[in-house]
């Protein structure tokens, strides 16, 4: 039959083109030499990043990119989350807490060329204080309103804070800087660690139109500029080379850097959203290492002998929120019941992977202000039923607890499944639980966080290493997620926040905790270890707390 | 008014009647922006600043108002949560997305076509039931999971052939297109072309198998109907060669319902393959759009649905266009 043979002519070509093209497989980058000084490193990201300007970005991805290429005061301590010396080598607080005054380091560049100083710093500044209109946004200049609240001129549309924290800088010297604060802050040496508060060349930030902004017809603020986009520059020790959106963003080795040289000569970002993909290309030696390991993989991982594990320590806490605008969670008995309703280590032994550990309150164990020192609450469901006779109500007791959908966070890996051990928990223990679920968001978020749950799953990964950034967050104010006006914690938190002296503050952060696992507004449930999976032969890289993790360290062996 | 023109100016009332459509669906969702946005921080103050901020807190009505407005002055608006404009991510996306629709639909055609030929000319023996059971598997197996399968095989396994993305990170080549085959081709670099075509392969063939299974028995039930045309008896008893019976009678008549069929696929295929583009990091218009919905970000919800439409549209009137080209007896007036 001619005709067939026509037919087949193109698909066996096709097939033997495809053939062809396998076998031209050279397998990229990863079987080649690619180690020592001249190695580039692939880094499988879940997303692009948006800005590499870090003031204006809150995206984990962006600040991982950029806390390569830019560098602030102070840093976090390799793997902890105090802070340490990095472009200033010495810092001293006035007296009254209201002036801060760093020595920098000398001799260093910006990768422009241009010399870093204590003028370079307070143009920093100067920039991030008087930004207006749609650079106040919150979404725009988040961590500046987290750390400093507001700007020099409130622009009539923002909703950022009246006030500010900053009140100016001054450059004596080449090497001297004094920031002057309008009330003492402790939390302040801690913010100045994020990647957010790093210093970029005042020429390129000028050349590059770094603040050039308008406001769309949604709303949005759009840079105009090119430097967060095309010419980031810092003082980092890798510089920026290029960034294909949604491909690859690539950064290399700084020869001028005035520390350690990087070890690798490149590290490519590459954005794999798909978990799944991402372990295949790990797997097929694509990518070198990625982040956010989800939990189902880690058995896959270590029993592979081409792949490494690395924890990222604890910070993080997943808690089941009490909203105290609900009754009965109003009474103090009724939460006790709950709380010891609930078998929490049968939950972190069945579901976290060996990653996980009970949280004994609302804050992780490696910052300062923890204590061992609360009250506990073991599983007891006969103490539950108890406890809600004593509360004069008939058991079992009706009530919603809420759990989201398509969402796997750090401190809660799988939702409902850490639900339904909750509810049949709870079920034995005089309630009788309705599950209510929504997806993550924005429903879910909704739902809870403004106080049309009575019972529900949350919890918060921090963004630095001071207590505030979680009890602050959670208990400072009142908040309709709990529902609760507490006046006594509330001034603890905010007299914890004021005060300069780590000692006062640990003392008041760790009375504030006993306070709160008294009052029990929620029950802390869980604090995990994040994975990394890495390939065997990467070397260097040290997980933080807080997810700044220089890949300057990084080296590929063989 | 000739006929392209008149469909053409159909787009009109179509498009204004999905503009309206896509603004109150996504508004009828619950929730907001906001919300996606400020993830476990959001508070309700935060909420509010953010809704004034992108004046979500105005009546609907003034909200499309500004939004036809801003369409007409062709502008789409800027993602709120890329913070990257509508319109050059479509510019970046919508090649990634052609670019594997096309070579899912070749691939498609180019085994779809012969294999139904074939099964129609083998009616009711071996291979004929071969391959129904090969297409209802072909549709009935999941992309996703054929998707990893394919790349556990291919990637993993053997390592042939790269598990995702469109280009090996250590290729640079400028991409005034973003079709990476043609910047491969515009950049006079063999090799970055070859690469281009590497990456193609398994995420064309994950993609393609639905297509596939289904042109091919349409092809085969086309096929079939034609070859006891009475025409066909004729051109037979006239003693023409079987070769241009089977090429002239049997397979053009054939071919009609059939490029209907790859015409609403490729249309299907051009929105967007959420999985395909999700497990091949893919970066097309799919999971920009899918993000989008679980993000509630408007602008790119209202600008990618849209634009979609309109290619959707654009694709179906090039197919009725084809008819003519295949049957001479259509004529467009």
């Amino acid at each position: 039959m001619p005709i067939l043979q026509r037919w087949f002519r193109p698909v066996v070509g096709l097939l033997v083109i495809g053939v062809g093209l396998s076998a031209c497989s050279s397998t990229p980058s990863s079987s080649n030499n690619n180690k020592g000084s001249g190695a580039t490193l692939v880094f499988g990201t879940s997303a692009d990043p948006k800005i590499l300007d870090p003031p204006l970005a809150s995206d984990g991805e962006s600040l991982r990119v950029s806390d390569q290429l830019f560098e602030g005061l102070v840093t976090t301590k390799l793997g902890g989350t105090e802070p340490v010396p990095k472009l200033a080598e010495s810092w001293s607080p006035s007296p009254d807490g209201k002036t801060w005054t760093f020595k920098l380091r000398s001799g260093v560049k910006f990768h422009d060329g241009e010399p870093f100083n204590a003028k370079a710093v307070c143009f920093n500044f100067e920039r991030w204080f008087n930004w207006t209109g749609p650079l106040q946004l919150s979404g725009t200049s988040y961590y500046w309103q987290v750390v400093f609240g507001g700007f020099k001129t409130k622009d009539p549309k923002s909703d950022a804070p009246a006030d500010s924290l900053y009140r100016g800088c001054e450059a004596p010297d080449d090497t001297t800087v004094r920031i002057l604060l309008t009330r003492p802050s402790a939390a302040f040496l801690a913010g100045l660690a994020l990647p957010p508060f790093s210093f970029a060349s005042p020429k390129a930030l000028t050349t590059y139109n770094a603040d050039k902004a308008s406001v769309d017809k949604d709303g949005n603020a759009v840079l105009q500029g090119t430097f967060g986009t095309e010419h980031p520059a810092g003082t980092g020790p890798f510089k920026f080379v290029s960034w294909t959106r949604n491909d690859k963003l690539v950064i290399a080795r700084n020869d001028d850097y005035w520390g350690e040289k990087a070890k690798l000569k490149q590290v490519i970002f590459r954005p794999i959203p798909d978990n799944a993909a991402r372990l295949q290309a790990l797997q097929s030696g694509e990518i070198q290492g990625y982040d956010l390991v989800e939990p189902q993989d880690i058995q896959t991982i270590q029993g592979d002998p081409n792949l490494q594990l690395l924890d990222r320590p604890a910070f993080n806490i997943g808690y089941v929120a009490f909203n105290q605008k609900v009754a009965p969670l109003d009474n103090l008995k009724v939460r006790q019941a709950l709380a010891y309703g609930m078998n929490r280590q049968a939950v972190i032994d069945n579901l976290y992977g060996g990653r996980g550990e009970v949280a004994k309150e609302f804050m992780p164990s490696s910052i300062f202000g923890y204590t061992p020192d609360v009250a506990t609450y073991a599983f007891q469901p006969e103490k539950s039923k108890q406890l809600l006779r004593d509360a004069g109500l008939k058991l079992p007791v009706r009530i919603e607890f809420w759990y989201p959908t398509g969402v796997s966070r750090p401190y809660m890996p799988d939702p409902k499944r850490i639900f339904e051990a909750f509810a049949s928990d709870l079920n034995k223990s005089g309630f009788q639980i309705v599950p209510k679920s929504a997806p993550w968001t924005p429903d879910y978020l909704d739902v809870t966080l403004n106080g049309k749950a009575p019972l529900y799953l949350l919890g918060q990964t921090g963004d630095f290493g001071d207590p505030d950034t979680f009890l602050g967050t959670f208990f400072r104010t009142e908040r309709p997620g709990f529902g609760f006006n507490n006046p006594q914690i509330f001034k603890l938190l905010n007299d914890a926040l004021a005060e300069t002296e780590e000692s006062k503050r640990t003392v008041l952060y760790q009375e504030a905790n006993k306070r709160i696992m008294e009052f029990l507004p929620g029950l802390p449930f869980a604090s995990t270890r994040p994975a990394l999976a890495f390939t065997k032969n990467v070397k260097g890289y040290v997980p933080s707390p807080v997810s700044l993790e220089p890949f300057a360290l990084v080296s590929l062996e063989k | 008014m000739s006929y392209v023109t008149r469909r053409l100016l159909l787009l009109v009332p179509i498009l204004l009647g999905v503009s309206l459509l896509v603004f109150v669906w996504i508004r009828a969702l619950p929730g907001g922006p906001a919300q996606g946005l400020l993830g476990e921080r959001t508070t309700p103050e935060a909420v509010q600043a953010l809704e004034r901020q992108y004046g979500l807190n105005r009546p609907l009505y003034v909200q499309y108002g500004r939004y036809l407005d801003s369409l007409v002055h062709l502008q789409l608006g800027t993602s709120i949560t890329s913070r990257r404009p509508v319109a050059e991510e479509i510019r970046r996306r919508f090649p990634a997305t052609a670019e594997l629709a096309l070579a899912a639909m070749a691939v498609a055609v180019a085994a779809g076509i012969p294999l139904g030929f074939l099964a129609a000319k083998r009616h009711h023996r071996a291979f004929d039931q071969l391959s129904l059971v090969g297409s209802l598997l072909g549709i009935s197996i999941p992309v996703f999971f054929l998707a990893l399968l394919l790349k556990y095989l291919f990637a993993v396994r053997l390592g042939w052939l790269p598990s995702l993305g469109r280009l090996d990170v250590t290729t640079d080549i400028a991409h005034p297109t973003n079709f990476y085959t043609i910047d491969a081709v515009l950049a006079g670099s063999p090799a970055a072309l070859l690469d281009a075509l590497r990456h193609l392969v398994l995420p064309a063939i994950a993609l393609g198998t639905i297509p596939l299974a289904i042109i091919t028995r349409i092809t085969r039930a086309a096929v079939l109907d034609v070859m006891n045309e009475d025409y066909v008896r004729t051109a037979r008893a006239k003693g023409i060669a079987r070769r241009l019976v089977d090429r002239r009678h049997i397979l053009r008549n054939a071919l009609l319902p059939v490029s209907t069929v790859i015409g609403l696929q490729i249309g299907l295929l051009l929105s967007g393959a959420i999985l395909t583009e999700t497990v091949f990091a893919w970066g097309g218009m799919g999971t920009w759009i899918f993000d989008a919905v679980r993000f509630r970000d408007y602008p790119v919800l209202q600008g990618g649905i849209l634009f979609l439409v309109i290619v959707f549209v654009l694709v179906n009137l090039v197919v009725d266009l084809s008819y003519a080209l295949i049957d001479p007896r259509i004529r467009y007036r």
